[in-house]
């Protein structure tokens, strides 16, 4: 059985499956977080995940010149992470926040343009070819490997999925106490609620608004570089593709619900993977090439039939 | 101190932009009082509230809270010198925990807060038992209670109630009106803003009746509703 369907399936579609499903897990936690509280569909969000990546990959090759170690890429994100916070939170006081009482369209048409700015900034600095960001071939997790065999089951986990669902996880726990536990989170979430609401108890809504920048650019950052780690290489569109399925991710979890994003990130990552395994028969249930297409029809679906989200997100 | 009000609203003029919808009112309210507003649809009973709290644009007057000028305060700033105010609608946070919603109300306070929750949960002993249940999941009577309650984390030095009994049964209403005379004698003055005009002034201490943006008739709860007048125009008599 396992030797037949299991091996095949856990390693070669699952595992993936569940990789994708945690870099859009955390890329839509902040699209969800800016649409509930800063009312506006970020386009840009993808560019967060991108220019983050870059940065990495900078301190990664800095390192390697300046000291002739190259940093793990985990290690290079701390500070690509404080610098992209940085820049975000620069780009909303001096950008965003003119927009902030302007109707929703002008807001999602200026974060349009944001992206686009980024997108040729990242360009013209380091190039618009592909880099690469972790040379070589990613050997699967001795350890997992051993073990499993040992029991019957090989499962294949290259260091770098592992690396990227642990990391995964322990982000969400983090976010998980941020939002229930400190006075921070729990006022985001009363932003998220009721802006207007928020305004009259006194909330300092500026101080939410920088909080959302960091939370979300947080993990938009992680989920970049994950990406990178997971393809080992750095191209200028990568965040963009990934804004599609990020935003069907966040509609499928209800606007406004963060572990919602995780949930509907994880269940397109999954769909998208599993679409193409051969369920019936030898051939893949849809052909490799319009696997892009599922995170878009489960978008347009639940808009549909449930436009409020699995978890009973806002409507607007 | 003694003889200032805890709330005096001196000839103020205010709207949204330029658009004047109060002309002109005149109120107090004594510290130990409960003051109703009542009047028709559109005579401008909420926006007095709101023109309190610095939402709306004032055009000239004067409001002073405890003596002190508060016109063209920022809504956070009038939470944190102790106006506690309870909108009409969308006065919870809903996906919120009951103990949440009350910190929220906290928010410009840095210590206390604890102390100052087990007081409402005394005051609203219904709130206590859900206190972690999400305040979306509540009946409408009991939002309302928490909905009083966060307003009350602040130390109160007025409270303003914006309808407070709109859409709820005539059980809950009663109720409601109760918990304002009970909060009442906890020391808080309460500017109550209402359309069930006969009970809220059988409430009141005293009342307003605003006709178009200023106040036309004034007194004692209990002589407005025995005013023809008054009667003939909200109670609902008919001689």
């Amino acid at each position: 059985m396992w030797e037949t369907f299991g091996f095949e399936f856990v390693n070669f579609y699952l595992i993936p499956g569940l990789v994708l499903g945690c870099i859009y897990a955390l890329g839509a936690i902040g699209i969800t977080l800016t649409f509930s509280i800063l009312r506006f569909a970020n386009f840009a969000h993808g560019e967060v995940m991108m220019i983050g990546a870059y940065f990495t990959w900078t301190a990664m090759v800095l390192s390697n010149d300046l000291f002739g170690v190259p940093l793990h890429p985990l290690v290079a994100a701390a500070p690509a992470v404080l610098l992209a916070i940085g820049l975000f939170i620069l780009v909303d006081r001096y950008f965003y926040k003119p927009f902030r009482y302007a109707s929703t369209i002008r807001v999602v048409m200026a974060s349009f343009g944001m992206m686009l700015i980024i997108r040729s900034f990242v360009q013209a600095v380091w190039g618009p070819n592909q880099l690469t960001f972790v040379p070589g071939i990613a050997k699967p997790n001795e350890l997992v490997k051993n073990f499993t065999a040992s029991v019957d089951m090989m499962i294949l986990v290259p260091n770098k999925h592992f690396w990227i669902i642990a990391g995964t996880l322990v982000i969400m726990f983090a976010l998980s106490w941020l939002l229930t536990k400190t006075k921070i989170g729990k006022g985001m979430r009363a932003v998220s609620d009721s802006p207007e609401l928020a305004k009259v108890s006194g909330i300092d809504v500026e101080i939410i608004v920088k909080a959302t920048w960091f939370v979300g650019g947080f993990c938009a950052v992680a989920a970049g570089v994950f990406l990178a780690m997971d393809l080992q290489m750095l191209e200028t569109t990568m965040g963009f593709r990934m804004l599609l399925p990020m935003f069907a991710a966040a509609i499928l979890g209800g606007i406004g619900r963060p572990f919602g994003a995780v949930i509907g990130g994880l269940v397109i990552g999954l769909a998208e993977e599993l679409s193409v395994y051969p369920w019936f028969g030898n051939g893949s249930l849809i052909s490799p090439g319009y696997k892009t297409g599922v995170a878009f029809t489960i978008m347009v679906v639940m808009l549909v039939i449930r436009p409020s989200g699995l978890f009973k997100g806002r409507l607007f | 101190m003694s003889n200032t009000k805890a709330l005096d609203i001196v000839n103020l003029h205010a709207g949204y932009g330029e658009t004047e919808i109060l002309k002109g009112i005149n109120l107090n309210v004594e510290h130990s009082e409960i003051v109703a507003i009542i009047g028709p649809n559109g005579a401008g009973k909420s926006t007095v509230v709101k023109s309190v709290l610095g939402l709306l644009n004032i055009i000239s007057g004067n409001i002073s809270l405890n003596g002190n000028n508060i016109v063209g305060i920022a809504p956070d700033k009038a939470i944190k010198s102790g106006i506690s105010y309870v909108p009409q609608t969308h006065n919870i946070f809903p996906n919120l925990t009951i103990t949440e919603n009350l910190e929220m109300g906290a928010w410009t306070k840095s210590k206390g807060i604890p102390e100052r929750i087990q007081e409402m949960f005394e005051l609203f002993p219904d709130l206590k038992v859900k206190r972690n249940k999400v305040a979306g999941s509540l009946s409408g009577g009991q939002r309302q209670m928490v909905a009083m309650a966060k307003a009350l984390m602040v130390d109160s030095k007025i409270m303003l109630l914006d309808e407070p009994t709109a859409g709820l049964s005539p059980k809950f209403q009663s109720e409601i009106f109760r918990t304002i005379k009970r909060i009442n004698k906890n020391g808080v003055p309460i500017l109550l803003v209402e359309q069930n005009a006969k009970q809220a002034l059988e409430t009141a201490d005293r009342g307003y009746v605003l006709v178009d943006g200023s106040n036309k008739v004034e007194g004692k709860g209990q002589d407005l509703i025995n005013d023809r007048n008054v009667a003939r125009m909200f109670l609902g008599s008919k001689d």
